[in-house]
């Protein structure tokens, strides 16, 4: 099966460069990338003669990603077959190493969409085991702390809502689907999108195993599988790579804004019990960040036995100074008096990052194509001002599923394209509360770019959002690309970040290794690089390498060349997190994140 | 005579070194809960053996037998997606599981050796969650088989095995007669990819349950543990300028 035709004058480039690039490099700086979708395999001699062809099975449905979207879409699509009594068969691929190792959230679960999947959450034993029963929001300066009411019908207020640990629940989740039938297979991503020969979306194929670091194939290679489905659901998370080439292929991005997003870094800490609130919601504004770079903490106290509190820091990555290090950020702010009180004398057990949305509503692309659809945070609904965005990523799964069932149990589903198209679901998710919540606080986040930057943001949601309910007949527009938004760094002024200090905060190679991740070394880095030379002449000439902040576990390294003078840039691809931060904010949108073989990554533990 | 079945004796075990251990607060061991479980490496060079000597035409028939919980029937899929014909799976759960040490298992993999009249049982050299390096030794010293351990290659000459091992000095080659115990090191050779295909053709092999009592194994453990704690913190180094410090440093700390 083909990759469709924009990779035809792609690999023509790609194959001159290649040959042109050896040549011309080889001299001054080491090759990086050697991924097989930047120099393809048929043009490549070392692969002559290596068998390709590919296994192929088929289900109804083939779901990508093991997240809340996809295990809520699979569970609801097996609950119609059992009501129904028809036979259904769903398979779900997952790239971590078991359902939930990849996942990561604060997390206050809104159990609106659990109540609709399992009215009978509770005596399944789901792992919502924290009700919130104390909800703050501060503005911290660099030594107080303002403290915000949080009125009733803020969005932030999170009275009913529950503190989870969202690796478990989706683990929860997955033995779920287990039981009601549906195929799960943690440890094989998907790695590629097939076609039918009328453009239609035929399934997916997963990773291929056994290439070399060089790209050569190894003694162990072995083909990945192809999965063909009649429709084919993608819920890669924020920023998925496959939904990345779909928007491309179906031009679904048309008529929306670009999507903008943050970066989310979170850590666990076992705290000393005296200072332990279970149930307690914390939420800060303001120092360390200037009003003018988006971004804030949360903190929550679990109730789970222990005193473990999960806490975070978000940044905004529509941020303009290439100096800013989110992860720095992230450990200074736990630094500030009223936070480090809470920590003190604990243990940090746990650390990981991850990428999320931040556009809303004017950001939603169109959902569905022909032979497949988008679901949860992929396309993206999440609600910036509750920072939730499980409920309705459940809920556009299950939305998915409703529309989806009866079209392929149909006898005779009358498709005009062998894939199914199904776009009854774009019209489900638009009459169902996800748009009606979307839509109410579409305009708070955008409203954040204005002289006043955080404050004006604040009375903006106090006026139009708290009292209005986000009736007022204008759409505000977000700042465009996230990667665009950089300065160029003689434009901008350094940030001087505290050493850590090795209680509270901490350098970035001891957290990576609380994140548990790691990946086959000697397989192609996966962060791939369009031109192996742009990283020097333009991501470090003009922005001084902001890949090597923005990045929360050290993947990218700025280091001398062997030879003689210069710098080459080093990527240390086993210490990727998936967080997806890179292929967004790269100014030179130079680096395309592409999954690695199955199973690597983090090894998140109830994060 | 080819011989007829080979054992491959498989262990469940925390993921390798990159996962985050931490100790339980009342100190009785590590939690285990929602930490990745997988087959021990060594493990997974010994499936790989088996199923080379199979493809060889050496052995009939490699049965994968794991002892422990219901999550070990995961590994167990996994062997049989590398090539193992059947799965075998001894249940042992609860307080049983956490007593149980190699002296169990190996008591365990010698009752189904006799049992189902292996050849050869092969295991993983050790665990990497408990490095105790026991259990093929005590199985072969239950059932009186010889044993070639750390085996690096692996050669069936008619009714001998031809065991290369990596011992201390360097490799050690022996000749032993089967049936025997063979556990296998690092370098054997390099486990292939259970591939998704493979793990969906698994499910419809066999796997069969027992208990240990269906054995005739007690599974009272001779061990106790006291306590587990975490390493101590390593401390700083210091520097000296001369050799004189060095030697004054030492002679104070009583170390010369």
């Amino acid at each position: 099966c083909l990759s469709l035709s924009e990779s035809t004058t792609h690999r023509i480039i790609c194959t001159a460069h290649y040959t042109w690039g050896r040549n011309c490099s080889s001299a001054v700086m080491p090759r990086i990338t050697s991924h097989y979708t930047i120099f393809p395999r048929d043009k490549d001699p070392r692969w002559e003669g290596v068998e390709m062809e590919r296994f192929a099975d088929e289900a109804d449905v083939v779901i990508v990603g093991g997240g809340p979207a996809g295990l809520s879409a699979a569970i609801r699509l097996k609950q119609l077959a059992k009501e129904q009594e028809k036979e259904l068969r769903v398979c779900l691929v997952e790239k971590a190493s078991q359902i939930g190792a990849h996942t990561l959230s604060g997390a206050c679960l809104e159990p609106s969409a659990l109540n609709e999947l399992f009215p009978d959450w509770k005596e399944r034993g789901a792992p919502l085991n924290t009700p919130v029963t104390e909800d703050l929001f501060s503005i911290l300066t660099e030594k107080y702390r303002i403290p915000v009411p949080m009125l009733p019908g803020l969005p932030m207020n999170n009275h009913g809502n529950y503190i989870v640990r969202l690796g478990h629940f989706v683990h929860w989740l997955g033995e779920q689907a287990e039981e009601l039938g549906v195929e799960i297979y943690p440890g094989y991503a998907a790695a590629e999108v097939l076609f039918h020969e009328d453009g239609s979306v035929k399934g997916i194929a997963t990773n291929d195993v056994g290439i070399a670091k060089d790209g050569s194939p190894k003694d162990v290679f072995e083909r990945g599988m192809e999965l063909h489905a009649k429709v084919t659901l993608f819920g890669e998370g924020c920023h998925g790579h496959l939904a990345k080439q779909l928007y491309r292929q179906f031009n679904l991005r048309e008529n929306c804004e670009p999507q903008t997003y943050a970066i989310g870094l979170k850590e666990l800490w076992v705290i000393d019990e005296k200072k332990w609130r279970p149930g307690r919601v914390e939420h800060s504004v303001g120092w360390p960040l200037n009003r003018n770079t988006y971004g804030g903490s949360f903190l929550y106290h679990l109730n789970e036995g222990e005193p473990l509190v999960a806490l975070g820091f978000v940044v905004g990555l529509d941020y303009t100074n290439p100096y800013l290090s989110p992860f720095r950020e992230f450990q200074r702010w736990k630094h500030h008096p009223f936070v480090a009180k809470t920590l003190e004398g604990g243990d940090r057990i746990a650390y990981g990052a991850r990428a999320l949305n931040e556009g809303g509503y004017q950001c939603l692309p169109k959902v569905t194509f022909p032979g497949g659809m988008l679901i949860g945070c992929s396309p993206g609904f999440m609600n910036v001002p509750k920072i939730k965005g499980t409920h309705t990523a459940m809920k556009s799964g299950m939305l998915a599923a409703e529309a989806i069932f009866p079209k392929v149990t149909a006898e005779d589903p009358a498709s005009e394209t062998a894939g199914l198209h199904i776009p009854e679901y774009e019209d489900n998710l638009k009459k169902s509360w996800i748009w009606k919540e979307l839509y109410a606080v579409r305009n708070i986040r955008p409203s954040f770019h204005n002289y006043f930057g955080l404050y004006g943001g604040m009375i903006y949601t106090g006026v139009f959002y708290w009292i209005l309910r986000g009736k007022e007949p204008w759409t505000l527009k977000h700042a465009g690309l996230d990667s665009a938004q950089l300065k160029p760094a003689k434009e901008c002024t350094p940030i001087e970040y505290p050493k850590p200090d090795g209680k509270l905060s901490f350098d970035l190679l001891s957290s990576v290794a609380l994140s548990g991740t790691n990946h086959e070394g000697d397989q192609p880095p996966h962060l791939t690089l369009k031109d192996d030379s742009i990283p020097v002449a333009n991501n470090l000439a003009i922005y001084d390498g902001p890949e090597q902040r923005f990045c929360p576990a050290g993947v990218y390294e700025y280091v001398p060349l062997e030879t003689g003078e210069g710098m080459r840039l080093q990527i240390n691809a086993q210490n990727c997190v998936h967080c997806k931060t890179c292929d967004i904010k790269d100014p030179s949108q130079n680096i395309n994140w592409v999954v690695p073989e199955g199973s690597g990554g983090p090894a998140y533990n109830g994060l | 005579m080819s011989p007829a079945s080979v054992f491959v004796c498989l262990s469940l075990t925390l993921l390798s070194d990159y996962p985050v251990i931490r100790v339980k607060p009342d100190h009785s061991g590590v939690v285990t809960d929602g930490v990745k479980h997988s087959m021990n490496p060594f493990c997974e060079i010994a499936v790989e053996e088996a199923v080379k000597l199979k493809e060889k035409k050496f052995i009939k028939e490699v049965v994968a037998v794991s002892c422990g919980p219901t999550q070990v029937t995961e590994t167990i899929r996994t062997a049989l997606a590398m090539g193992c014909d059947r799965g075998i799976h001894v249940e042992v759960s609860g307080k049983d599981y956490e007593a149980m040490g190699p002296l169990q298992i190996a008591k365990i993999f010698a009752a189904l050796a006799k049992k189902e009249e292996a050849s050869l049982v092969i295991l993983g050299k050790q665990a990497i969650d408990d490095d105790c390096n026991q259990t093929g030794q005590m199985t072969a010293a239950l059932l009186d088989w010889p044993q070639g351990t750390f085996a690096s290659e692996v050669t069936i000459d008619g009714e001998k095995v031809k065991v290369v091992r990596e011992i201390d000095g360097g490799l050690e080659t022996i000749k032993i007669s089967m049936p025997a115990v063979l556990t296998a090191d690092l370098r054997l050779n390099t486990p292939r990819y259970a591939t998704l295909p493979n793990i969906m053709k698994a499910k419809k092999k066999k796997i069969a349950n027992m208990k240990p009592a269906d054995l005739g194994v007690d599974m009272v453990s001779r061990v106790e543990v006291l306590r587990v704690d975490e390493p101590p913190t390593r401390l700083a180094g210091v520097k000296v300028e001369t050799v004189d410090d060095l030697v004054a440093k030492l002679k104070a700390n009583g170390t010369i």
